[in-house]
């Protein structure tokens, strides 16, 4: 039937009407318009990537046209006609399904309960096995070939990889009209983000009208045959792939042209002594760390996902200590067995995942920033509302050091956005005095404007004789930032490169480009 | 993805692939220990005599029963604590309204069913559109049941037909009727949540609600079913007290702990609390391991309080072995 209607689509390409439409869409969230009357056509066989900052409504208008949202005003149309969906199990009947941002896998279930949860098979509300896992099997081999997941595996045994071909296999099994991707490649490997490429390709020849939304402009331009920005709620235009290009896509995305991104990098006076210097550390994750980190300057750590960033980051920190070698800090040879370790010997870890390990949400700002130097107070000593005794102002002092924005810091974290929230961590590690910042991630998930913000706020730490080690898993990111960049591969530093190196050196020393060329070599040596 | 090697002892393999729940292996120990205690310190029957095996599974049929409901709103993240209440209510219903007339009983167990079917949905109702916390929700249900019974009811009320005691006291073969019951009840419970979209729905909707919700699961409706088929299971515990004590008395729920321990044998038997993993047949042995113990005290002739302190021992041994196997597993 799929099959049916896309060859008389493509046959008679002029009367090729739009399969999903929304018209004048309106949602307001307390205290914000989300989407501010949204007008949008999605056409068959085409991918249509929706792009803007965090905020600027995307999501929630996903959500709109998969029913997990109701809107306020406007209409859906879905091939001509008009719908509503009171819930997304509506939506899915209908023809409409996504894919979320986050893992949406129950981990004690199997991978066919997963991919099939809602619409199991079976008559009489009794389940049939052998046929979901029939189906699952079907499916799985669609995506991944005949190498499969095993359609009984428990999902809590799988990679994230192969948790996300779950996630797709499940995605794809909805034989829907239209699939909303939101973010589908935010935590996937160069390879797998070419699997769905591929994929998308496939779904598209069938006459499917995808929707993708994605932070990482390159694959946008990749994929995508059209592109919509939208900015604070409302859409600023849409543009054909083949007649714009990244810098117009950018500008529309945040009103301004982004020339001033990145601070100017250190110059070689600010850099002062070794404050911190790792010798043969390991851990069951880490082999054979040796780096130094000197006052003054930003040091990058680039590589794959799971080359071994974050465990660095934890092994520094004592959250996963390391089990042989030493750490100095400031010439002097340290045990860091435990976080409270690491911040006696002033060190701050703002975490990757904001969160879980960041921000305590339900607690307000004045007591997130707090929480760090209030244990370092005595037992029995008083606690401030907004300091301790020798700054009793300390909040108020901070906040106006990070430019948080914040109308009163009796507010619950939660309701910050994600930028906010991030300089609530950076105040709370500010007021434990720490010398030595290890960064994580920590501008992922966060809008282009606070994104600048937050890096302006790291140079500046270095300004003030900060040490900072900062990892991420964006290559722009890294560049801008770095004044020297370590590579890490499988647990390893592969390497350190200077600063301004290309983001083709980085992806050359963390993929290992170096011993595959040797082996190719080998294996023609030996055909020849 | 899943491969076993062949290192692996049968043991490992067998509690690994979820055959057979690792609490089963609790279960034969404790039942060995205290089974050689017995031949120590007393006349050794627990070994010897068949009608002693026999009476540790009939005392645990009515706090089988209500297990099994209790684990289907648990492994729903939800949690029942009327059920106690429930039982009482059923007890003291059922014999009223039977007063010792067979023709009654039909009237009786419809009535006592459709008490049970509007506790759970208003225990359902209560939590998925009022959005009270489970465990508020049905204490507060439990305090209503609790005042409704005591204002109407204060000693045994009416009796229950000389023919209705088959349940509680009847046998087919050797077997007694009442072992029959649970095993039905079990099967029954292992058939809803193994074989059954509901049942994978209610996995579903405690491993992450807004997951199942985002699937395309009616999480509310599967919540409210799990509390309604949960309240049925205690009103089937009580009518299966009223049919053992031949009377209702107010005080049947609370005095068995029925709410406390439908929960600590579900526990025990690998259910989490947290919600989407678990199954009727490890609460089955948590039960019988609560059976086990009884009728283990009663032999060896020990002070009953030591029981209560040897259960808790027991609860929190089974929980915190579950956490270290899964924390192992995920390194």
């Amino acid at each position: 039937m799929t099959l049916a209607s896309s060859v008389t689509a493509s046959e008679q390409p002029i009367t090729k009407g739009p399969v999903m439409e929304v018209r004048e869409i309106f949602k307001r969230f307390p205290g914000v318009v989300a989407c501010n009357n949204i007008s949008l056509q999605f056409l068959p066989g085409e991918v249509h990537a929706v792009v803007g900052e965090n905020g600027a409504g995307k999501s929630t208008l996903m959500k709109i046209m998969a029913g997990a949202y109701i809107a306020d005003s406007g209409e859906l149309i879905l091939q001509g006609q008009t719908v509503s969906f009171s819930h997304p199990q509506e939506a899915q009947l209908k023809g409409v399904s996504i894919i979320y941002q986050e893992f949406n896998l129950l981990p004690e279930r199997t991978v066919a309960q997963n991919i099939f949860l809602g619409r199991e098979p079976g008559k009489y509300g009794a389940l049939d096995y052998a046929e979901l896992n029939r189906k699952a099997v079907k499916v799985l081999k669609e995506v991944e070939g005949d190498q499969m997941i095993s359609p009984t595996a428990m999902c809590n045994t799988l990679s994230v990889a192969e948790q996300q071909i779950v996630e797709i296999a499940k995605a794809i099994s909805f034989d829907s009209k239209v699939l909303i991707m939101d973010e589908p490649t935010a935590s996937l490997t160069t390879i797998e983000v070419r699997l769905l490429t591929d994929l998308i390709n496939k779904l598209k020849q069938r006459g499917m009208a995808i929707i993708f939304i994605s932070h990482r402009l390159r694959e946008v331009f990749d994929i995508a045959e059209k592109i919509s920005v939208l900015k604070d709620g409302e859409l600023m235009g849409t543009l054909l792939t083949k007649d714009t290009n990244p810098s117009e896509v950018v500008t529309l995305m945040v009103g301004r042209e982004l020339d001033h991104y990145f601070p100017p990098l250190g110059s070689p006076e600010d850099f002062g002594e070794v404050v911190l210097r790792v010798k043969n550390g390991g851990n069951d994750f880490l082999k054979d760390i040796n780096f130094e980190l000197r006052k003054g300057e930003v040091l990058c750590v680039a590589g794959l996902q799971g080359s071994g960033r974050t465990e660095l980051a934890q092994a520094l920190f004592g959250v996963v200590p390391f089990k042989t070698g030493s750490i100095e800090v400031n010439g002097k040879i340290k045990n860091v067995k435990r976080p409270p370790d690491a911040i006696r010997q002033k060190m701050g870890f703002v975490t990757e995942d904001r969160k879980a390990e960041g921000i305590l949400p339900k607690q307000p700002i004045r007591d997130n920033i707090l929480l760090t130097v209030r244990t370092l107070q005595p037992l029995l000593g008083f606690i401030y509302k907004d300091g301790v005794r020798k700054t009793r102002t300390l909040v108020p002092d901070l906040a106006k050091q990070v430019d948080l924005r914040a109308d009163t810091f009796d507010r619950e974290a939660q309701f910050l956005s994600g930028g906010n929230q991030q300089k609530v961590v950076l105040s709370k590690w500010l007021s434990s005095d720490a010398k030595i910042f290890i960064f994580d991630e920590p501008t992922r998930g966060i809008d282009v404007e606070a994104k600048a913000s937050i890096h302006d706020m790291i140079r500046g730490l270095t300004k003030q004789g900060i040490a900072v080690l900062m990892i991420s898993s964006e290559l722009p990111e890294v560049l801008g930032m770095s004044d020297r960049i370590l590579v890490m591969r499988d647990g390893r530093i592969a390497g350190e490169l200077p600063a301004k190196s290309s983001e083709q050196d980085i992806m050359l020393v963390a993929t290992g480009h170096q011993v595959d060329q040797k082996t190719s070599g080998k294996n023609q040596a030996g055909k020849e | 993805m899943t491969t076993t090697t062949a290192s692996e002892n049968w043991f490992k393999r067998m509690t690994k692939s979820n055959k057979v729940p690792p609490v089963y292996f609790f279960l034969v120990v404790i039942f060995l220990v205290t089974g050689i205690l017995d031949q120590i310190l007393s006349d050794g029957q627990m070994f010897t005599n068949p009608a002693i095996m026999l009476n540790i599974i009939v005392r645990s049929v009515a706090l089988g029963i209500v297990a099994v409901g209790q684990t289907l709103v648990l492994i729903g993240a939800s949690i029942d604590l009327s059920v106690a209440y429930t039982i009482s209510i059923t007890a003291v219903m059922s014999s009223y309204i039977m007063q010792g007339d067979p023709a009654k009983v039909p009237f009786a167990l419809v009535g006592v069913v459709v008490i049970g079917i509007v506790i759970g949905l208003t225990n359902g109702l209560i939590i998925t559109k009022l959005k009270v916390n489970p465990f508020i929700a049905t204490l507060g249900v439990s305090l209503i049941i609790k005042g409704i019974i005591n204002a109407t009811f204060s000693n045994y009320t009416g009796s229950v037909p000389q023919t209705f005691e088959f349940f509680g006291y009847g046998t087919i073969g050797p077997i007694p009727v009442s072992i029959l019951i649970l095993l039905l009840i079990v099967t029954i419970g292992w058939f809803i949540l193994a074989r059954t979209k509901f049942g994978a729905h209610l996995y579903g909707v405690g491993g992450n609600s807004e997951v199942a919700r985002l699937s395309g699961v009616r999480t509310d409706r599967v919540l409210i079913g799990a509390h309604v088929l949960c309240s049925v299971s205690a009103v089937l515990s009580g009518i299966f007290l009223v049919s053992l004590m031949r009377s209702g008395a107010p005080w049947v729920g609370p005095n068995g702990v029925y709410d406390l321990n439908s929960i600590a044998t579900a526990v025990i038997g690998g259910t989490a609390l947290s919600g989407g993993k678990g199954g009727v047949w490890g609460t089955l042995a948590g039960v019988l391991i609560f059976g086990v113990l009884a009728t283990a005290f009663n032999q060896l002739g020990v002070n009953p309080y030591m029981k209560n302190i040897l259960q808790g021992v027991i609860i929190v041994l089974a929980v915190a072995s579950y956490t270290v196997r899964s924390k192992k597993e995920a390194l």
